[in-house]
């Protein structure tokens, strides 16, 4: 087998291709006729807000934005949005929007999945997607439960987790989804909080100007199957030695007073110290640099996530580099094909090279 | 130091004979190279089929190989083979038997033996015949010696050796200059049945053109069997099969693939929609990813996706943004998929599934042909999920069938199933090439505008506003104005497809989904049964790749004077719209498949008439002369005849062409 020179086009942001809106948005126009039917108190209702309030920012036409989502509690979010949408089937969510994205490069698409139908049920789905780099953004709700089921442990659920199906509690080892994502050299990962609105926006705008496959973890609390599993993030008290914030271009130091960092340690291990205890201070940091082109950098900061019950992670743009988008190089073979052998003869096809004349 | 090009027309001049050769007329003849799976028999049967194409001749072909792509050499395991059925008139099958056996191994000698009748035609490479390689396979003794093979007309030749005589020219190894031993074989019996060899010649030389040595040493060795023929002592007979007569017109030869792969990109440029194919490589479906992977320029995508899974939802996903989405598969995959297609049903929106028929169950035989995927793709999904299902009934007809599920999905907004098999799939035959300006066309009719009014009185878009006609649902694509929506696989509301949970409703949107399908039938043609006199009793009905085993069965009833109606179905849900009535017109109805008799069961369920099932699951087609037994022993039970006054089946079974072949080449025997 041989390989070819693609041509590789240059990368365009996440957006080119999508018809601008002709007129102002507003956040009402994005809000649709239908009743929100999660549990009071969801972590979804934030995001939902959250969503409705951004898509006006993006400044296209709402009718090009199509979302598709899986099954479980997060995949009735299309529901609630003026736009069109699709609810599929359990785990499928990132297949069928990559069908979508390769023939319609004038929409905007996004797949709102959760822990057990990206991570579990249609794990194959997610990884081939990120490795692939198609054009579309991954919304990953994880509150490490399975809520529309009532209360089975998830893939993201921690070690010794009792739920109903693990009444002497869990003995799976969870995936960290930021790490798998890295694993599959996904070109962006990043992560935020439910319920830090700000945050939540910026990583959702710097999501849809990338140009290939956005991964974005959601904290998401579900309050009725697992509530508080995200407490250290959101308790005044504890989050400021909870969220390790990534910020490109800065080093990364948290913490009350800002009395934590994080330093090289070892070979590509990352490590949280006290910088009163590094011997350069400050210039012992690391600084963040989210366009670093070896995923094994973002891998080694995804680490510092406690796999168990969560003390302490990494929020923020882990990842973002630059890599040819999959349904851009797709489209491309047709139109190099098209230039090349014109746009297809369908009589001189079926007729083909060798016939013979019946008189 | 070579002189003169191999593919110089002086190069067979030189070593003609003078002794005349005689020229014999055939009506039909089947013929069969065997050999290891690395002895290039598919390419040698492939070229022999084109040859055989252009000159004119009606013809069907029936490649037979292992799973294994490389077999141990010369193991029973290992053998490969290409069965080319050939005539002055238009034939049905590849044939039940061959007349000319080439093999080209001991390995292939024994396993293909027991398929040849006593009499045929036996031309054997010698060569590898050492008693290292017989006893490996269970001769004790060489069968070309001790007279066991002497009911047949045995022609053993050094090809090998030969071969190798022929390109030594070229300073190949021995191993590379033996390869070529499949285009002498080819180039001999190009000889012996005439046929025309520039279309090889050119062939090789487009196909090695970057290798000049493997080239110039596969044209000399072709040109070296053509002219042994003309020479050698062993053969003073040629035979001659004249074109067939055909309808005047254009023709190719075209496989069920290619033909698949070909009717999909017309039935969606028919549709002005782009194609968009989603498919995970699997036997022996593969070929039409590779073909269609081709076709870029007609506007089509093709994503090998990471499973079966992954492929109809891509397919379901493009469609869903207004292209023909397409996926192709076989029986393990068509089970992956089951839930997609389900949701297919439920969004209402146009997907052909292609299910490649292959021997289940599970991995079951991937190389081998069966019809046993039936009630799979009609009930293989959870809930009421019913969907149009269609059948091609020969090679080229994969074509027709292709462009008629396209027109099913788009114009009702369904996934279709579209069944063909690994014997139509890999069978070839010749095709008069439709004119493209005469294919129907397809309207998507897609929704611009709002088509209701809300409560309030302004204009709305309901999703699961129907047709009246065909129930079809409006359908408006991600990108139109004022139109967005949201649709999925939870039941949805009567026109709004608001999600509902209503009792009342649920059960409307069932019976809705399944009048929607039921109704195709008012789109598609009668049945149509050939009972020439219109007084046979007994009428065969079959679907899919039966259509030829069936029909050459039915002619030899007939040609021993038995009465036999004879229909095929080629939409299988829904069916068409007189088919019950035509089954209670006759006394009895013989349906024979390559299943344990799923179409058998469905006809009984929906129709109540007492079919009798002909199931054989062998992972071979039926065979000619086996159906006309069954049929003629039918048509005299049927009469009232007693079983040991029954002749009309052994008599149809017995009905021979290709026995003429086999006298004739007796006698050049006996006259050298």
């Amino acid at each position: 087998m041989s390989t070819v020179d693609l041509g590789l086009p240059s990368l365009p942001g996440g957006l080119k291709g999508v018809p601008a809106a002709t007129e102002p948005q507003n956040r009402k126009e994005y809000v649709s006729d239908q009743e929100v039917r999660w549990c009071p108190g969801c972590g979804d209702y934030a995001v939902l807000a959250a969503f409705q309030g951004f898509l006006p920012e993006l400044g296209i036409k709402r009718e090009n934005v199509a979302m598709v989502s899986g099954i479980g509690c997060s995949s009735r979010f299309p529901y609630y949005l003026s736009t069109y949408g699709m609810h599929s089937i359990h785990g499928r969510a990132p297949a069928i929007a990559t069908g979508l994205a390769v023939s319609r490069p004038d929409l905007s698409v996004w797949v709102v999945t959760g822990d057990g139908d990206a991570l579990s049920i249609g794990g194959n789905h997610l990884i081939h997607t990120l490795r692939r780099n198609v054009n579309l953004k991954i919304l990953l709700f994880n509150n490490r439960i399975y809520g529309l089921t009532k209360g089975q442990y998830s893939p993201t659920s921690e070690t010794g987790k009792v739920t109903k199906s693990t009444p002497m509690g869990s003995v799976d080892n969870p995936f960290n989804p930021v790490s798998l994502a890295l694993g599959a050299e996904a070109t962006f990962v990043a992560r935020t909080v439910d319920s830090d609105r700000k945050h939540l926006t910026s990583v959702l705008r710097a999501a849809a100007e990338h140009r290939g496959t956005s991964f974005v973890e959601i904290y998401q609390n579900c309050p009725i199957f697992n509530d508080n599993a995200f407490d250290a993030f959101k308790d005044p008290e504890t989050r400021d030695d909870a969220i390790i914030p990534l910020v490109h271009g800065e080093p990364i130091r948290f913490g009350t007073d800002g009395h934590l960092g994080v330093v090289r340690d070892g070979f590509a291990s990352l490590a949280v110290r006290e910088v009163a205890d590094l011997p350069g201070g400050e210039a012992d940091l690391v600084i963040h640099d989210a366009h670093t082109e070896d995923p094994a950098y973002a891998f080694a900061l995804s680490r510092l996530t406690d796999a168990g019950v969560l003390h302490q992670a990494p929020i923020g743009i882990f990842r973002s580099v630059e890599r040819p988008a999959y349904d851009d190089l797709v489209r491309q073979q047709i139109t190099t094909s098209q230039e090349a052998q014109g746009t297809g003869d369908l009589q001189a096809l079926v007729t083909g090279a060798d016939t013979w004349t019946v008189n | 130091m070579p002189t003169r090009r191999p593919d110089d027309p002086s190069f067979d001049l030189e070593m003609k004979r003078t002794v005349t050769i005689e020229v014999k007329q055939l009506d039909r003849v089947v013929i069969r190279f065997a050999g290891d799976s690395g002895d290039g028999m598919q390419l040698t049967g492939d070229r022999f089929t084109a040859e055989t194409a252009s000159f004119g001749n009606d013809l069907s072909t029936l490649p037979n190989f292992p799973a294994e792509i490389r077999a141990p050499a010369g193991t029973l395991p290992g053998v490969s083979s290409f069965q080319l059925h050939f005539a002055d008139h238009d034939i049905l099958t590849p044939g039940d038997a061959p007349d000319v056996l080439i093999a080209m191994n001991p390995a292939a000698l024994k396993a293909n033996l027991k398929d040849v009748p006593r009499g045929a035609t036996v031309i054997v490479d010698t060569a590898d015949f050492t008693a290292r390689n017989l006893k490996r396979i269970g001769y004790d003794e060489n069968p070309l010696e001790t007279g066991e093979l002497d009911a047949y007309h045995l022609i053993p030749l050094n090809l090998t050796g030969m071969t190798v005589e022929s390109v030594k020219e070229f300073g190949l190894t021995r191993k590379d200059a033996s390869r070529a031993k499949n285009m002498y074989a080819l180039g001999l019996v190009s000889w012996l049945f005439q046929r025309p060899v520039e279309s090889t010649i050119t062939f090789l030389q487009t196909k090695f053109a970057s290798k000049p040595d493997i080239r110039d040493a596969n044209i000399a060795a072709f040109r070296a069997g053509y002219n042994f023929g003309e020479t050698a002592e062993e053969f003073s007979v040629r035979y001659e099969v004249k074109p067939a007569h055909m309808a005047t017109g254009t023709y190719r030869n075209i496989s069920g693939n290619l033909a698949l792969a070909y009717g999909l990109v017309a039935g969606a440029q028919r549709a002005g929609l782009p194609l968009v194919l989603g498919a995970y490589p699997i036997t022996p479906a593969s070929d039409v990813l590779h073909e269609l992977s081709k076709l870029k320029r007609f506007n089509v995508t093709t994503i090998q996706a990471e499973d079966e899974i992954a492929g109809v939802g891509a397919a379901l996903g493009a469609s869903f943004g207004g292209a023909l989405g397409v996926t192709t598969s076989s029986g393990p995959g068509i089970s992956l998929k089951s839930e997609t297609i389900g949701l297919g049903v439920m969004l209402e929106l146009p997907l052909v599934v292609c299910d490649i028929q292959r021997a289940g169950p599970s991995t079951g035989m991937p190389t081998k042909t069966e019809q046993a995927d039936l009630l799979q793709v009609m009930f293989g999904r959870n809930g009421e999920a019913p969907l149009p299902v269609l059948a091609a009934q020969s090679p080229a007809d994969c074509f027709a069938i292709a462009i008629e599920a396209a027109r099913i999905a788009v114009t009702y907004r369904t996934p279709v199933i579209v069944l063909s098999d690994g014997y139509l799939a890999n069978g070839s035959e010749p095709w008069k090439v439709p004119v493209v300006e005469d294919l129907p066309t397809i309207e998507p009719n897609f929704t611009l505008e709002p088509n209701a009014t809300d409560a309030k009185g302004a204009p709305t878009y309901l999703p699961y506003l129907r047709d009246p006609e065909t129930l079809a649902r409006a359908w408006a694509i991600p990108g139109t104005p004022n139109l967005d929506h949201r649709i999925g696989g939870l039941e949805k509301e009567d026109k709004t497809g608001n999600i509902s949970y209503d009792p009342a409703n649920h059960d409307l949107m069932i019976r809705t989904r399944q009048a929607k399908v039921d109704g195709i039938a008012r789109s598609i043609p009668p049945i149509e049964v050939d009972d020439p006199d219109g007084t046979a009793n007994v009428l065969v009905l079959g679907w899919g790749s039966t259509y030829g085993p069936i029909g050459a069965g039915v002619r030899r009833v007939r040609q021993v004077g038995g009465k036999i109606a004879q229909a095929h179905l080629r939409h299988l849900n829904p069916f068409p719209s007189n088919l019950g009535d035509v089954l209670k017109s006759y006394d009895k109805v013989l349906v024979p498949e390559m299943n344990l008799g799923q179409l058998a069961m469905l006809l009984r369920a929906k129709y109540l008439v007492d079919v009798v099932s002909y199931a054989q699951v062998r992972g071979m087609p039926l065979g000619a002369a086996e159906l006309a037994e069954v049929i003629g022993n039918l048509v005299e039970e049927t009469a009232g005849i007693d079983d040991d006054a029954r002749h009309l089946g052994a008599a149809a079974a017995a009905v021979k062409h290709g026995e003429a072949l086999n006298q004739e080449l007796h006698q050049s025997e006996g006259a050298r």
